[in-house]
């Protein structure tokens, strides 16, 4: 029998063990709060800005030029572009646009977008008011839609930043609707 | 206890249900040599493959997982079975210790190993083949377009994850209670103090190996959302879970290797190691760094700048304590009376050559200049050049000198000299041109390659063969010292010293039943 100075070593070993294991799950939660404090968040380019109409003033002095991009999630079948790919807009101002998607699927499908922002530096000066991003997308067999958007520049943006690229990937969630919505849904 | 436990008992059941470390120790040994020679096919394999540019041998999808099969197999089945095997045979007799402190847990520690890697190995046999997503099994190449063998793995890795954590408490345990009367932490021998310290970073990080395999698991199975972007989760995550287990187990791997030829070098030159304080104050400055690095193998999968200076920064740092310790070895070999045995050619070619991968290393730090070797051959050349002139050659330095003491006969110099020559001269010919196709851009991890390529690849393959043959010549060496061979003295070398040297040699099957005193 190993001693019990020996018996106490293993058991608090044993424990450190557990802990760790433990703090790799803790790493998740981790993850989320540094990428908060670091900018580069999901729920910073995924969650609805809180602006009244008319709060923020337009910088007609300065232009931005926003790029569209639209992609489809290995295996999801619906088409999904943007109506405009380019918009030049000023800081400060309201702008809307919409993305098109269509079902050509016999079945009905439930999408969900994801979006990102390039250059990571930009993603806390981009806020969105109303995105389709914010809730899941159910579209019948070969249905339609034109999805809105609609963000402001904050005026605070870096003034080396002159172009901004929104992408979204389209996932299909068909089978995990439900499920899916609840960490994406928590953030708004 | 029995009044019958003098020897060692007899037939197979000796080996199942042994508690004896220095069986288990050899067990250990014998394992992840079977383990090494099974990643070394695979490695032939890949290697076929390349030596020509254009697909003969193999399909894609089968060298995807011999890749894969290769760093897993050679990481978890070679070189750190081999570290526990020596920590197992070497740390009691160092320390004065009769055994392991928890002789019963060692058992366990082993045996279920086999059962890990069979698990793992039948995989080659399933249906969708074996895993093919790399050794670093990036989501979500390992959750949403893995092959269904996927769980075999997750739950090979799981029981390898309890078998070095259990190894490792028992090491820590061993180092801490059954220390000999006298012996002080700070004289401990080098290679106790390194496994010492590598034992607390296994306990730290394999637990969270664990916990991302099981995290894998969960998304595969049960509909969790971990590593899914399409759920809210992150595949970037994946990553940052992985590397903070991935980097301190690099050093799992490497810090064992400076213990080994901090012994050797000293034997050697006949000179104790000078610096001994500062090699323990650098082995533990590069187990604490370990933890705070991990990020450098993801400056291209974007990060704040800040982040990416700040593992920059830390990761160069790291090359501070690293140095230290070179220029100890140097020094302890300098103006000393040297003699070239086996075990110090294999000390030399480590420092050397394990120096090469640690320049190769600094410049891989450098975030800007990383964006243009991430996941390039010279990444590949890098990592090789440390885990195999840098660990296993410090393995089979390790390996020869303390062979006459297992054994009790030396064994062959002028074959084992063989030996070392030849693997000296096939790994570098196989690792050594892989920089420069590296730097002029050729991927890792693909079947097929663009022409340019192909002078240097053949030369690296034909460096792969001579390497992987000239490791038959090691088994004739350990079968011939076994069996044959001149009586080794108790001290074997005449400038060894250390508690190891006291006893008989062979060992004797029971040792230190009255702890020495140390003074």
């Amino acid at each position: 029998m190993p001693t019990a100075s020996t018996r106490n070593i293993a058991l608090r070993l044993g424990a450190v063990a557990v802990g760790m294991f433990g703090f790799g799950f803790a790493l998740v939660p981790i993850y989320d709060v540094m990428c908060k404090v670091l900018g580069v968040s999901r729920e910073t380019i995924n969650t609805q800005a809180q602006l009244k109409p008319g709060s923020t003033s337009a910088d007609a002095s300065r232009t931005v030029t926003m790029q569209f991009l639209a992609n489809n999630d290995g295996g999801m079948s619906w088409d999904f572009r943007p109506h405009q790919f380019e918009m030049r807009v000023n800081p400060g101002a309201m702008n809307n646009t919409t993305f098109y998607v269509r079902n050509p699927a016999h079945k009905a499908m439930v999408a969900q977008a994801v979006p990102s922002v390039s250059p990571a530096e930009a993603a806390p000066y981009l806020h969105k008011t109303e995105c389709f991003c914010f809730r899941q997308q159910t579209l019948a067999a070969g249905g339609e839609l034109d999805m809105p958007l609609q963000f402001v520049i904050d005026q605070a943006l870096p003034k080396d930043i002159r172009t901004i690229t929104l992408s979204y990937t389209l996932f299909d969630v068909t089978g995990a609707a439900g499920t899916a919505d609840q960490r994406v849904g928590a953030s708004n | 206890m029995g009044a019958d436990h003098h020897g060692p008992a007899k037939g197979l059941t000796r080996w199942l249900f042994t508690t004896n470390h220095k069986d288990i120790g050899s067990m250990y040994l014998w394992f992840s040599f079977a383990m090494f020679l099974m990643g070394g096919t695979f490695a032939l394999v890949i290697r076929s493959e390349l030596f020509q540019p254009g697909l003969q041998i193999v399909k894609p999808e089968f060298f995807n997982q011999m890749t894969t099969m290769h760093g897993l197999v050679m990481v978890f089945g070679a070189i750190m079975p081999a570290w526990v095997g020596l920590a197992n045979w070497m740390v009691p007799l160092m320390i004065g210790a009769p055994d392991m402190a928890l002789p019963r847990m060692n058992n366990w520690s082993f045996w279920i190993l086999p059962f890990a890697f069979t698990m793992l190995a039948s995989s080659l046999f399933m249906e969708g083949g074996a895993p093919n997503f790399g050794w670093t099994f990036y989501a979500p190449l390992s959750t949403t377009y893995a092959p269904p063998s996927v769980t075999y793995f997750i739950f090979g890795v799981h029981l390898m994850g309890m078998s070095s954590i259990m190894g490792s408490i028992n090491i820590i345990a061993t180092i801490m209670n059954l220390r000999a009367p006298g012996m002080t932490y700070m004289k401990m021998p080098m290679f106790v103090w390194t496994w010492f310290i590598t034992a607390f970073l296994l306990i730290a990080v394999m637990p969270v190996l664990a916990g991302v395999v099981t995290m894998m698991l969960f998304d595969i199975h049960f509909g969790t959302s971990f590593f899914s972007a399409a759920g809210g989760g992150d595949p970037v995550l994946f990553q940052h879970v992985f590397w903070f287990f991935g980097h301190p187990e690099v050093y799992i791997m490497i810090l064992p290797a400076f213990g080994v030829v901090s012994e050797v070098l000293p034997t050697f030159s006949r000179k104790p190691l000078f610096g001994y304080s500062s090699m323990v104050y650098a082995t533990a400055s590069i187990a604490f760094l370990s933890f705070i690095v991990w990020a450098h193998h993801m400056y291209t999968v974007g990060m704040p700048i800040a982040g990416e200076l700040f593992f920059m920064y830390a990761t160069m740092l790291i090359a501070v304590p690293t140095g230290v310790k070179v220029f100890n070895w140097v020094t302890t070999m300098f103006k000393g009376s040297m003699t070239f045995e086996t075990p110090m050619l294999f000390a030399i070619a480590f420092i050397i050559l394990f120096t090469i991968g640690g320049l190769s290393g600094l410049m891989l730090s450098l975030a800007p200049l990383d964006f243009q070797y991430h996941d390039t051959y010279f990444v590949v050349a890098h990592f090789h050049y440390v885990l195999v002139q840098g660990a296993l050659f410090a393995i089979y330095c390790g390996v020869y000198y303390w062979l006459p003491k297992w054994t009790g006969h030396m064994y062959d110099e002028t074959l084992a000299k063989t030996h070392f020559w030849m693997t000296f001269i096939g790994v570098n010919t196989a690792f050594f041109p892989m920089h420069f196709v590296g730097l002029a851009g050729m991927p890792r991890r693909i079947p097929d390659y663009a022409l340019q390529f192909a002078d240097y690849n053949m030369l690296s393959t034909i460096g792969a063969f001579i390497t992987g043959f000239s490791q038959l010549i090691f088994v004739v060496v350990v079968i011939k010292c076994i069996k044959s061979g001149k009586q080794a003295t108790d001290q074997v070398w005449d400038g060894a010293h250390g508690l190891e040297w006291t006893v008989a040699s062979p060992a004797p099957y029971h040792t230190f039943s009255v702890p020495p005193q140390v003074r």
